[in-house]
């Protein structure tokens, strides 16, 4: 068992930490103040090949492996959740739903933009009466000789205003006697006509990013865009999740680590009755519950990541990570608070807006009861992950980076 | 008998560096150690005035190496000028003050003799005919002693401000010796000057005001219209901040320091840059606004001899270095302590 | 164009040195290439990338100084090399100029060498200028910027920032330039290169590979590092009911104190 990160590992963890670090740290608290999303940050991304760190070359990707991908999203996350945000619904979701599932036109048409950042990708399947839900969607896709017929709203959904492609889930049978069978799977344009979009404000968190809805009335997608076949759209969905979940966990990883380095600068500086508050073993405890956690929570996530690079089904480890993860984040932002004291509860310090980020995470790609219920589904024997047609392709250096 | 101590004499424009004398001053600590007089060094084109200038501050000798092709400072030319009179004469020690010029001209010089160079130094003593000199590593987070053993000359660049600057005396006398010099042709040309950056050289300054990224946090500010973007707009309010600053500086004729975030975040150019990677100062008064105090930034300034700190945030780190400190707001601090030092000092 | 950049490792900034048992420690802070290294890194690719040519990078340390190469790699240079040897260590500037200067002459008919302006570790400053005179190159130091640069002229020309502004200056090539802050902006390693990095072969020239047969000992030692002596300071804050109390005060004190 190698615990070691291989060079390559590191030199990207600083790579992307130089980037949040330099460029959007300085300007997060603003962008977080005006409830919107640094205009820079997407083409940055892309400019840095971030938004295609784990797609293959060929596929327009940087070929690098799933670990990566959790260690930029830790990176990205250290500095604001709504970074890492962009690399769970664009990378997690979308481009890894492609990659697994798309024919190989269908990776050239559209996985290929995505990947080079000329595209940025979304998912839309939460609706405006369903979150934990989801098979019980109401959206619907109509063939009408070669092309649907879109009908639907999305919710909540993550760079709503921002995309240009989003793994989109319809009905495409009513709903009957077992209500997820009826759903598919479609790469939706946002530039057809029929789809208008907006921005929600006055969220908690994530000010910082784009959260917003989509609406689609008789948009008309080719046939082609169709992704998988029809019926299949809640296995996608809920394959989908295990790539972003992991995203999410490794995400929260960096937020409980922020709040680590946040909470050690802070009470070393601060002084109470003649000594730095460092010394005081209750704010000693919660930094050591800190520390704990985030040992804990990245050993989780690096774990789900080592199975994806093995091709191996991760569903439940994934779900574990991040459920751990995220719980902890949260925890850790709280606590974080409570060493900065009164000044914590100002947007003076970025621990609040740490706290108001982490709150999402254990609401968002399957809440923290969710994951709880997948758990005991697990321990219980109640639960069987059934084979699925394609599973995420296991990590091959080799393949991925031919073409460069 | 020749001298054993050499002394550069460094100038810019016509006219000596005042660390120039802080170094004649060096070396003339040392006579007792050496049993020996002084030999300054000029060098350059009609540079007779800073040679006489030299004896008023304490030369028994000085070496004069004037010729045209000398006019503009060239570290290839004068290192050759240099070399010649070194194996002539055959010194112990060479003291340079250190600029921007000299730490180049003690590499060459050292280069070409075989000899050791201590850049930077702080402080000397001597210990069995060596110079044991002190000087600042890892920005002056730590100090090293360096000695030269064998080679010889030792040759040390001084760090302005670490010496003690002499008073000139005129009454002093010393001899004025024309060096005979032969001068290869300058390999590269100097074309021209643009104006300074920095204004008052942060090096040289007897009081610094530094602005940090605080300077940019004044929300009562509207930026003018036609400033759309945000990157604009923080950059005029710190542009605006930075004023205050600078007003505070030309009271006191001080030099206008920043931090490496304000350089970074574009308010300021980085020739005012204070700590690691910036510019490394000594003042006797170090004036640190909206600046927090980061590691980087207190290598660059923690020797200053009193430091002022202000800032709204009463934990920076900046405030365990100062001697005085104001947590507030330096919009409204600045301003009056302009007037009330204005007031003062009578302008 | 063949470009030489010379780069060091040294302990991230952000690093709390001390001094143990007469050695420097900076606990467990990250070695990187010395930051300002990364601008003549990426002077180099800005020069290769208008005027073609080939980079190579190296580096004089022991061997967990290929870090830093990597780090050059990563940014895009062609090549590296690790200039390393037993022999060297205790080297002072004068040896590892000599060292250096070996190295490069192994190199290929190069045009032109960048520096940083010192390493933030022992802030000697001195090294770029040292090979210069050794190779008999002319040396331009602490440019800010290069205006022109003409191969076919074989001619360049810079802004040099000197303690009295700056200073604008020609030279020919090949040349060896030291370059400042703010002369760029530098890269990040990109994705393909940070791979080519990882699984870059760094050759490894020792003393015997330069020539050189006897290594010079050094002029300098260093007898002694020390943590500067810790000066106690006791923060006076100043307070009052209204801004102009307060500068009233700090300025008495100010005063009072004879700094003004």
């Amino acid at each position: 068992m190698d615990f070691n990160l291989s060079s390559e590992h590191k030199m990207v963890q600083r790579m992307v930490r130089d980037f949040a670090q330099k460029e959007v740290a300085p300007v997060i608290k603003e962008w977080d103040r005006k409830q919107d999303m640094a205009p820079f940050v997407l083409p940055r991304m892309a400019e840095l090949g971030i938004l295609g760190v784990c797609i293959p070359v060929r596929y327009g990707g940087q070929g690098m492996d799933y670990i990566t991908l959790g260690l930029v999203c830790e990176e990205l996350e250290a500095i604001d959740s709504t970074l890492r945000v962009v690399m769970s619904v664009h990378m997690g979701l979308c481009c890894l739903g492609i990659f697994q599932l798309g024919t190989e036109e269908q990776k050239h048409e559209h996985l290929i933009p995505l990947a080079r950042g000329e595209k940025i990708g979304a998912y839309g399947l939460t609706e405006p009466g369903v979150g934990s839900d989801p098979a019980n969607i109401s959206s619907t896709a109509r063939l009408e000789r070669d092309e649907y017929i879109i009908n639907g709203e999305k919710m909540w959904i993550s760079l709503a205003t921002k995309a240009h492609t989003v793994l989109w889930f319809a009905r495409t049978a009513p709903k009957g006697e077992i209500p997820h069978e009826g759903i598919t799977a479609f790469i939706l344009d946002t530039s057809l006509a029929g789809v208008t979009r907006g921005d929600i404000h006055g969220k908690l968190g994530v000010r910082a990013g784009s959260t917003g809805w989509i609406n689609c009335q008789d948009v008309r997608l080719p046939m082609g865009n169709r992704l998988g076949e029809e019926g299949e759209g809640f296995k996608i969905a809920m394959s989908c999740l295990d790539n972003g979940r992991y995203t999410v966990g490794s995400g929260a990883v960096g937020l409980i680590r922020a709040c680590i380095e946040a909470s050690v600068s802070y009470a070393n500086e601060r002084h109470a009755f003649g000594r730095p508050i460092s010394r005081f073993q209750l704010i000693q405890q919660k930094i050591a519950k800190m520390a704990q956690s985030y040992e804990a929570a990245r050993l989780l996530n690096l774990q789900a990541g080592w199975m994806k690079n093995q091709g191996l089904r991760n569903t439940k480890e994934t779900s574990l990570a991040k459920w751990f993860a995220t719980d902890a984040s949260f925890a850790a932002a709280s606590e974080a608070i409570q060493v900065h004291g009164a000044y914590g509860y100002s947007d003076e310090y970025d621990v609040e807006r740490f706290l108001r980020n982490a709150r999402g995470g254990i609401i968002y790609e399957g809440s923290s009861e969710i994951q709880t219920l997948i758990q005991a589904g697990y321990a219980l024997g109640l639960r069987d992950d059934s084979p699925l047609r394609c599973e995420l392709p296991g990590y091959d250096p080799d393949d991925w980076q031919t073409g460069a | 008998m020749a001298n054993k101590i050499f002394v550069y004499i460094d100038h810019f424009g016509g006219r000596a560096l005042p660390v120039s004398w802080e170094a004649v001053s060096a070396a003339v600590s040392l006579k007792t150690s050496y049993s020996s007089g002084v030999t300054a060094v000029v060098s350059g084109y009609e540079v007779g005035a800073i040679a006489e200038e030299a004896v008023s501050y304490g030369a028994d000798e000085v070496f004069v190496a004037n010729h045209e092709k000398l006019k503009e400072f060239r570290p290839e030319v004068y290192t050759s000028v240099l070399v010649k009179l070194m194996k002539d004469s055959v010194p112990e020690v060479f003291l340079m003050p250190n600029t921007s010029r000299t730490r180049e001209l003690a590499a060459m010089v050292a280069v070409d003799l075989e000899t050791g160079i201590s850049p930077d130094v702080v402080a000397i003593d001597v210990v069995d005919g060596s110079i044991h000199a002190t000087r600042p590593i890892y920005a002056g987070k730590l100090l090293t002693k360096v000695v030269c053993a064998i080679a010889r000359p030792q040759i040390l660049t001084l760090r302005s401000r670490a010496f003690k600057k002499p008073e000139p005396d005129t009454s002093l006398s010393g001899e004025i010796i024309q060096a005979d010099v032969e001068v290869e042709d300058p390999v590269t040309e100097v074309l021209g000057y643009k104006e300074s950056e920095a204004g008052v050289s942060l090096t040289d300054a007897g009081i610094i005001v530094s602005g940090g990224r605080g300077v940019s946090n004044n929300p009562s500010l509207t930026p003018i219209a036609d400033i759309t973007d945000e990157k604009g707009k923080e950059i005029w309010r710190a542009q605006q901040g930075f004023q205050l600053v600078r007003k505070l500086a030309e009271v006191l004729g001080a030099a206008m320091g920043a931090s490496r975030a304000a350089v970074d975040a574009g308010y300021i150019p980085y020739a005012h840059q204070v700590g690691q990677t910036g510019k490394v100062v000594s003042p006797d008064l170090y004036i640190a606004c909206g600046i927090s105090g980061a590691i980087q930034h207190l290598a660059g300034m923690r020797t200053s001899k009193m430091i002022v700190a202000i800032n709204k945030d009463a934990d920076a780190p900046i405030f365990q270095v100062a001697r005085f400190g104001v947590v507030g707001d330096l919009f409204n601090i600045l301003p009056a302590l302009t007037e009330a030092l204005k007031k003062r000092l009578g302008k | 164009m063949n470009i030489v950049v010379c780069v060091k490792q040294a302990p991230d900034t952000a690093a709390t040195v001390t001094v143990q048992d007469g050695k420097v420690s900076w606990g467990d802070a990250p070695l990187v290439l010395n930051p300002w290294d990364e601008y003549a890194v990426e002077q180099a690719l800005l020069t290769k990338e208008e005027h073609g040519g080939k980079i190579t990078a190296i580096s004089l340390g022991p061997e967990d100084a290929k870090e830093a190469l990597k780090t050059a790699l990563a940014m895009g240079v062609d090549e590296a090399i690790l200039v390393s040897d037993p022999a060297f260590a205790g080297a002072d500037t004068l040896v590892a100029s000599k060292v250096l200067a070996a190295a490069i002459s192994k190199v290929e008919a190069v045009d032109l060498i960048f520096f940083g302006r010192s390493a933030v570790d022992s802030d000697s400053g001195v090294l770029g200028a040292q090979v210069a005179r050794r190779l008999g190159w002319p040396s331009l130091s602490l440019v800010a910027a290069v205006n022109n640069l003409s191969p076919e002229g074989g001619t360049i020309e810079v802004e040099r920032m000197i303690d009295e502004g700056r200073q604008i200056v020609k030279g020919s090539l090949p040349v060896v330039v030291s370059v400042v802050k703010g002369i760029n902006e530098p890269r990040y390693p990109s994705f393909m290169g940070i791979r080519k990095a990882s699984r870059a072969e760094i050759p490894l020239w020792t003393a015997v590979d330069l020539g050189l047969t006897a290594v010079p000992s050094p002029a300098m030692t260093w007898p002694e590092i020390f943590a500067p002596l810790k000066i106690e300071t006791k923060c006076e804050f100043i307070e009052g009911e209204t801004p102009v109390v307060i500068a009233e005060k700090l300025a008495d004190r100010l005063m009072e104190e004879k700094v003004i």
